[in-house]
């Protein structure tokens, strides 16, 4: 590179607020991944009391009708895109390598252009509240409520760009980590020796890979209408509001998976390792989640029963609506034979993993209520739905999550959390949100629609509502708590030590936290569960490989150098962004910035040669 | 009872025990959208599937719940244990616990298609002689047309008792959902994509229905109520429907009728009196305005003070309202109505009988 004619600058080894800016290292970004998803989690259930107290009795007017549809519009797209979405991005960031025995992921630069860009798109639509209006036509953004005759104001263009910057975040990040998983493996690592969480973090690339094009097509059209004045859901121009649905959908149903299969492998590492026994029927459970990401798009229009699509239609969604729940209890009972005379430890993360087996069940058995078309003609749009998922997407979803962070916070700090304190967290946020959400089935099945900002007391609803809200500020204590219990563990834990769970896969084989490079030596896998074998033979094998020594040194290892360039992209493109609203000279301000970062990124050599150790 | 009939005793049992589930819910005159209290064959055919359903489900759940409780608490982990036996997994285990949910779920999917097309068309199609309803959903309110007798109304519809009725769905701007729990589950009325259901009440009475797809700032004050009556009785509110209004005799009614024509207060432009020279068709047609037990979409009852309400400030009603934002008697202070011009108006309207 000694070629090029113009300096590029680079940062030599930043510190500070500067590192965390520039910083390729994907433990890092994953804690910003983290961190940052974690506090618009809490933005979101923020949110979610403010409609809860609207609710809690019949005939209030605590918010207006406007601001209530603001709060369950920003609601849904905050918890499923900026919430629950990041967090398994943070968890892909940090432990994939790490269980697959590599270094880093296989483009680092890139990685941290997904966290950026995730930012800049959670920023642009968080800032909506402030700016100007927030989104007011639901986190599905149904036409044509979201076309210019019915909803002139800017929010549904804050979500538009703000789905389009976190669609390419999201875009990055599946192909990252689709590449990192099929190429990076350590040496002997097979498909069928991947620990089950990679798995599902695979196929949970392929499907991002796969639906995001979809809404972004959708987007792009709608985006149009708004601004260009085409047609294509402008129901006074001969317009098929229909069309939206259907894309929608298309991607929509893929996204609850997506959402979904990183909690599943989460729970997967852990209830063997709680359990000490390897995963009960481990190709099975691979095989179910690979068909479930497979008929998960062959399903999208059971959330389109009641759109008029015809009795054909609606038995063949049926049908294969209900063939996803084989694979799905075939996963849950392979869970069950994986405890099946195990030696079973009831910590915090077994505790909340068992959590997610419960509510998931739950929420599973009422999604099959509503599989059946002419069931489901009663629950659509009721709170019925809403009571499903939450069960889905709480308890299975955030459950699955919050047993990854006790799982793999030691890992990540190198301290220990409070059992008791993380105990009490996992039984008051159970009670709590069975407090919130079971009486949703009661109003649902009473006749109570969603997204309705006030009820009439002769209807019936109140008791049920009261009793939902109250849960809901259970669910919100026991976040605080679980926010103690990790904060303080972080800063005053107990060590941990390198495998405080005499845990199953590589990541538990190294210090804790794990040092810049991850692994001195790269393994060699010869098992499926290959630490947990390593352990039990009490022989450690690994072969040198370049850039590794024999003595562990760790200045001979080169890591990739930090880089300012995926930071002003996602600059560029936010700046862009904005503009695409309000001003085009702004938005092509925007784009050549990222332009110009953009090749100053390609040609940045992954390493400065003056920085290149010399042996 | 027409063609859902075979099915009415197919499910008794599990009907029996689900009666507990509704009484938890109640299924009292105080909840009037309880799916529970069906009174129509179609919301009855919904309801048993969902009981089918729930049965398996509970007993699906205990026997999974009660598994993995059974394995938490019988496996625990004891002081000294050493490592468990590391079993892989179990072939025959494994097909069997994949075949047992595929029948399951064939045993569900077979009665819900069968219903699935049973609830597509009414057992009497408008074309053989069955009664035809034509609704159409605005922001936020409902329209309903009696194509055959050419009467018009909105947020009630009447039917007579004990007889299919197809129910054609459209709607002008944004998609709203045509429900009534207690006689048939909702069908979507999507602009450019009409659709129908259709429904049978087995006894008279007012039943609730409701917008159930999100549409807007008022999305939760779009009520209707469908009032089912013997055969006669319906026949002679259609009758009566179909009638022009008389005319008013009230002299503080006749002054209403004036500022209700005058260009003035502006209420001809979106609304239609039949008779006069109101034709607008942007608002409900108001020709038997005073017949109707509801005003503002079913969200008040019709009586005076409420209707004054309403003409003072519909926005604090229903907020969002076309009419509160566009009409210029509403949007600018210089024209708004009198309060002479309220009580009048208030008077002819409910003299419109």
């Amino acid at each position: 590179m000694a070629t090029l004619t113009f300096p590029i600058p680079r940062p030599i080894h930043p510190t500070g607020v500067w590192g965390w800016i520039t910083t390729i290292d994907h433990k890092r970004i994953g804690i910003l991944y983290g961190i940052t998803a974690f506090v618009l989690f809490l933005t979101g259930g923020i949110e979610a009391l403010l409609i809860r107290v609207q609710l809690a009795a019949p005939d209030q007017d605590i918010v207006t009708p406007e601001v209530f549809n603001q709060l369950f519009t920003m609601h849904g797209t905050t918890m499923i895109f900026l919430a629950i979405m990041p967090m398994g991005a943070a968890f892909f960031n940090f432990i994939i390598p790490l269980q697959i025995g590599a270094r880093d992921v296989a483009f680092p630069r890139l990685n941290a252009f997904s966290y950026w860009t995730f930012l800049a798109g959670a920023l642009m639509l968080k800032l909506s509240w402030v700016l100007g209006a927030a989104p007011n036509a639901g986190w599905f953004a149904y036409s044509p409520l979201t076309g210019l005759a019915a909803n002139p104001g800017h929010g549904v263009d804050y979500w538009i760009v703000s789905l389009m910057l976190l669609g390419i975040a999201s875009l990055a990040a599946g192909f990252n980590f689709l590449v990192t998983i099929v190429n990076m493996r350590a040496p002997g690592m097979s498909l069928m020796r991947m620990p089950i969480f990679t798995w599902m973090t695979l196929l949970t690339a392929i499907l991002i890979v796969l639906a995001f094009p979809v809404i972004t097509v959708a987007l792009i059209e709608l985006m149009f209408d708004r601004t260009f004045g085409t047609n294509f859901f402008v129901v006074s121009a001969g317009g098929n509001p229909i069309l939206w649905q259907h894309l929608f959908w298309v991607f929509g149903h893929p996204e609850v998976y997506i959402l979904i299969l990183p909690a599943m492998g989460i729970v997967a590492e852990i209830i063997p390792t709680f359990s000490k026994k390897p995963l009960f029927g481990y190709p099975v459970v691979v095989l179910s989640g690979v068909t479930i990401s497979f008929l998960g798009w062959m399903v999208w229009s059971h959330h389109m029963f009641t759109v008029g699509l015809g009795p054909v239609a609606n038995s063949v969604f049926t049908v294969t609506t209900l063939i996803i729940a084989i694979p799905t209890g075939v996963k849950i009972f392979n869970w069950l034979g994986t405890m099946w005379k195990g030696s079973i430890l009831l910590n915090t993360p077994m505790l909340f993993a068992l959590g997610f087996v419960g509510m998931f069940t739950i929420g599973g058995l009422s999604g099959v209520m509503h599989a059946s078309a002419a069931s489901d003609a009663q629950q659509q749009d009721t709170y019925f739905i809403v009571a499903h998922i939450h069960y889905v997407l709480f308890g299975g979803a955030i459950f699955g999550l919050m047993a990854g962070i006790y799982y793999w916070i030691p890992k990540v700090t190198g301290r220990m959390f409070n059992e008791a304190v993380g105990k009490f967290n996992f039984w008051l946020l159970f009670i709590g949100m069975n407090i919130a959400f079971f009486p949703m089935h009661f109003t649902g099945l009473d006749g109570m629609p969603r997204r309705i900002y006030t009820y009439s007391s002769e209807m019936g609803w109140s008791f049920w509502n009261g009793v939902s809200t109250v849960g809901a500020f259970l669910v919100a204590v026991s976040m605080l708590i679980f926010v103690y219990n990790i904060a303080k563990c972080w800063l005053r834990g107990e060590p941990a030590g390198d495998d405080p769970w005499d845990a199953r896969t590589l990541e538990w084989s190294i210090p804790s936290p794990p040092p810049e490079y991850n692994f001195v030596e790269i393994p060699v896998v010869q098992d499926r569960d290959d630490w947990w074998a390593q352990k039990r033979r009490q022989v450690r094998r690994a072969v040198p490989v370049a850039g590794g020594s024999e003595d562990g040194v760790e200045h001979s290892i080169h890591m990739p150098q930090a880089s300012y360039w995926p930071f002003l992209v996602s600059i560029g493109l936010f700046i862009g962004a904005y503009g695409l609203i309000f001003n085009f000279a702004v938005a092509a301000l925007g784009g050549v910035l990222a332009m110009i970062s953009t090749y100053a990124w390609s040609f940045e050599p992954v390493n400065e040669p003056e920085e290149t150790p010399s042996h | 009872m027409i063609n859902a009939g075979w099915r009415s005793n197919r499910f008794l049992g599990l009907s029996a025990l689900g009666s507990l589930l509704a009484l938890i819910l109640g299924c009292t005159p105080s909840h009037p959208q309880s799916t529970f209290d069906t009174l129509g064959p179609v919301a009855k055919s919904q309801l048993d599937l969902f009981y089918l359903i729930f049965w398996v489900a509970v007993v699906v759940f205990i026997a999974v719940g009660g598994a993995f409780l059974y394995a938490a608490i019988r496996y625990r982990r004891r002081r000294g244990q050493g490592d468990p036996e590391q079993t892989h997994g179990n072939t025959k285990l494994e097909i069997v616990w994949t075949v047992i949910p595929a029948i399951v779920l064939i045993a569900i999917a077979i009665p819900t298609i069968i219903t699935i097309f049973d609830n597509a068309d009414a057992p009497i199609l408008p074309k053989d002689g069955g009664l035809l309803i034509e609704a159409t959903g605005h922001q936020w309110w409902f329209e309903f047309r009696y194509p055959d007798s050419d009467v018009v109304t909105a947020n009630e519809m009447h039917i007579p008792v004990g007889e299919p009725v197809t129910v054609n769905l459209d709607s002008v701007d944004v998609i709203h959902s045509f429900w009534v729990p207690k006689l048939a589950g909702k069908v979507d009325m999507v602009p450019n994509n009409p659709n129908h259901l259709w429904l049978m009440a087995d006894e008279p009475g007012v039943y609730y229905g409701q917008c159930a797809e999100f549409c807007g700032i008022s999305h939760a004050n779009m009520r209707f109520e469908v009032i089912a009556q013997p055969r006669a009785e319906f026949d002679a509110w259609l009758l009566a429907q179909a009638a022009l209004p008389f005319e008013p005799v009230d002299p503080l009614a006749i002054e209403g009728k004036d500022v209700f024509l005058s260009i003035e207060a502006g209420c001809r432009g979106c609304h239609t009196v039949a008779g006069t020279s109101a034709r607008g068709r942007l608002g409900p047609n108001l020709t038997h305005f005073g017949s109707r037990r509801q005003l503002a979409s079913g969200i008040l009852d019709n009586t005076q003070a409420n209707l004054r309400r309403w003409l003072l400030d519909p926005n604090e009603v229903k907020p969002g309202n076309v009419m509160g934002e566009a009409a210029a008697i509403y949007v600018n202070p210089d024209k708004a109505l009198t309060e002479p011009q309220i009580s009048a108006l208030v008077a002819y309207l409910r003299s419109l009988e």
